[in-house]
């Protein structure tokens, strides 16, 4: 009996594109298994975790949120150095209704996400039009200067913060609720990108001038995308405020602007799914580092350097391959 | 008072002159903006004050060798780092910002903060100008601020190496058949850049003390000044770091030393919304906005 290898992607692909019909079973999980897997470990791990670890999911899924925001700023052409601007807005947001309003979290923190997405796209509406670095000089300095003001004009409890938030139901609630809305985020800007309008924004990434010529207002379209890409950002904010009970200066460190990035590197600028990725295996790994405390942003520094040198298109794309590149063994006719 | 406050502004605007040089240089010619700038200040520095301790060299011997090490740390980075993702502008500044980051946070984990970490004043002495009591290393950092953007000027205008680098910034690829060596010149932009921030350093730590913070100041300080004179603009560069010296100083003597920052922060902001190639650099307009 002869045998030949074939591969796999290649009849599910030219039938799973247009017309939706897989043959088998095994086919259907072929498709299935990278989008199912990942939600259903997110959706089950909670269940078997200590407490301990249950907090460390939850900063991943924060993490992963800020890096998919900047993921997706980064695929209509703004590369942000600064995710502490959204992440910050948010938390102050939230923050400030529930001190001075006493408003319960399960308000300000949907009224954060869209409050604080609104604040940082009204922000930036004056800088849209700059391109490339200068867009990203300007996101770096507005959160620093954001510090400073608060430093000097002593609004919303200065350099001691605001303290005495109330705590969300702690236990699983907390963790569904945000592992809920990273997966809805990842699935959705997945989709989202792939639709006429994801095109439109990859379109101004490419060539800002043709889309133009089409007759798109890119102004408009970078606009939604701040906007989308910020209310992301703020309600991770608003989510951490609650959880800390606690918001003040450091929510605009340069922690929260440069893990974001660190991830989406790592995992792969440009599919949404890296920038998950990427944070699921760095959060986990600075927080079995703890012990070496700030060294842990000496680790993010390099590894940085060594992605954007020598694996400038991240982990997600080479996984993304070598699944596509599977082959199976199949019997020769005759 | 206030014929003081215009003095200090004056030596204030010499300083971020100094602080600036090296970031415009590097990036007016080879287009890099090294964000890794602070850092290699901060780096020289502790260099310095390690071989002074830890060696006891003389401080001019350790602050030769300082500089040097920092020159060949910057060809270095650019060799292995940005040559390969050379012309992809985002990838550069977050590589280089990467590295700095990476610096400055060992410094911190070391916890090399305090008072005993700074470099010796040339001279002690002190005067009176303009009833104001000015020590002479603040004059120092005046003369050698006015020597070097001199010494710059000369380099850059009459020495085949200074027009090589004229002419790659200008258009790299004419330059290029000319025979002028682009990858040559951009690990010595680079590597020149390093060595002015580590002569800064060397005259300006001695007025306050080495810290790792101090670097990210210097970077913002450094982009201030390059961001509002014009990138790559050595004119701009002058006329801003006057701007910023004297608007920095008169804050903090009239409003509160708390929004010293904020002014050249709002200053970047403006100048970046308003007209992103700055008072002096060359307009772009496609380039930078749309």
């Amino acid at each position: 009996m002869k045998k030949r290898r074939e591969r796999i992607d290649r009849g599910i692909k030219v039938r799973s594109e247009d017309i939706y019909a897989l043959c088998s079973w095994r086919e259907m999980l072929y498709l299935a298994g990278p989008r199912v897997l990942p939600a259903a470990v997110f959706l089950l791990l909670p269940l078997f975790l200590g407490v301990y670890w249950q907090k460390v999911m939850l900063s991943v899924a924060v993490f992963a949120l800020l890096a998919m925001s900047w993921d997706m700023l980064a695929q209509s052409g703004m590369i942000s150095l600064g995710q502490a601007l959204f992440f910050g807005m948010g938390a102050y947001v939230s923050g400030v209704l529930n001190f001075y309003f006493g408003l319960p979290p399960w308000i300000t923190i949907p009224l954060a996400t869209a409050l604080g997405g609104a604040l940082c796209t009204i922000v930036l509406l004056p800088v849209l039009r700059l391109r490339g670095i200068y867009f990203s000089m300007v996101t770096l300095i507005i959160p620093l200067m954001l510090v400073r003001i608060i430093e000097a004009t002593k609004i919303f409890g200065g350099t001691e913060g605001l303290s005495g938030m109330t705590p969300l139901p702690a236990g699983l609630i907390e963790v569904y609720l945000v592992t809920g809305v990273f997966l809805a985020v990842l699935f959705g800007l997945r989709r989202l990108m792939e639709t006429d309008y994801g095109l439109v924004l990859k379109g101004i990434r490419d060539n800002d001038r043709s889309v133009t010529n089409a007759g798109i207002n890119i102004y408009w379209f970078k606009t939604q995308a701040l906007f989308i890409s910020s209310a992301i950002g703020a309600f991770a904010g608003a989510f951490m405020t609650h959880i800390y009970m606690f918001v003040g200066m450091p929510v605009f460190a340069l922690d929260y602007s440069i893990l974001p990035i660190a991830a989406a590197v790592v995992g792969g600028v440009g599919t949404t799914a890296g920038a998950a990725l990427g944070a699921v295996l760095l959060v986990p790994l600075s927080e079995a580092l703890r012990g070496i405390g700030g060294l842990r942003i000496v680790m993010y520094g390099l590894f940085l350097v060594v992605f954007i040198v020598a694996v400038p298109e991240g982990l997600f794309d080479y996984i993304q391959r070598k699944y596509h590149q599977m082959e199976r063994w199949v019997e020769i006719d005759k | 008072m206030f014929a003081g406050t215009l003095v200090f502004a004056l030596i204030n605007s010499f300083i971020l002159i100094l602080l600036a040089l090296g970031f415009n240089l590097t990036f007016g010619i080879s287009g890099v903006a090294n964000f890794a700038y602070g850092a290699l200040y901060v780096m020289s520095a502790y260099m310095s004050w390690a071989m002074m301790r830890l060696l006891s060299l003389p401080f001019w011997a350790s602050a030769a060798v300082s500089i040097a090490i920092t020159m060949i740390a910057g060809a270095l980075m650019y060799r292995f780092v940005l040559l390969r993702v050379r012309g992809q502008a985002l990838s550069e500044v977050i590589a280089t910002f990467s590295i700095g980051l990476a610096i400055l946070e060992v410094f911190r984990y070391l916890g090399l903060v305090g008072f005993e970490y700074t470099l010796p004043v040339f001279s002690g002495e002190s005067f009176m100008i303009a009833g104001a009591y000015v020590d002479m290393q603040r004059i120092a950092v005046v003369l050698i601020g006015l020597m070097l953007v001199l010494g710059l000027w000369l380099f850059t205008h009459f020495t085949p190496l200074g027009l090589a680098f004229r002419g790659i910034a200008q258009d790299e690829r004419t330059a290029l058949t000319f025979g002028i060596d682009s990858d040559r010149l951009g690990v010595l932009s680079v590597s020149f850049g390093a060595g002015l921030a580590a002569v800064a350093a060397t005259i300006i730590i001695p007025l306050g003390s080495i810290a790792p913070d101090e670097g990210y100041d210097v970077l913002i300080k450094a982009l201030a000044v390059c961001i509002i004179g014009g990138l790559g603009s050595t004119g701009g560069v002058i006329v801003a770091g006057f701007i910023i010296g004297f608007a920095e100083r008169f804050t903090d003597t009239y409003i509160g030393s708390h929004w010293t920052m904020i002014v050249s922060l709002a200053a970047i902001l403006l100048v970046l919304a308003i007209k992103p190639s700055g008072l002096f650099g060359r307009q772009k307009e496609l380039e930078e906005r749309i």
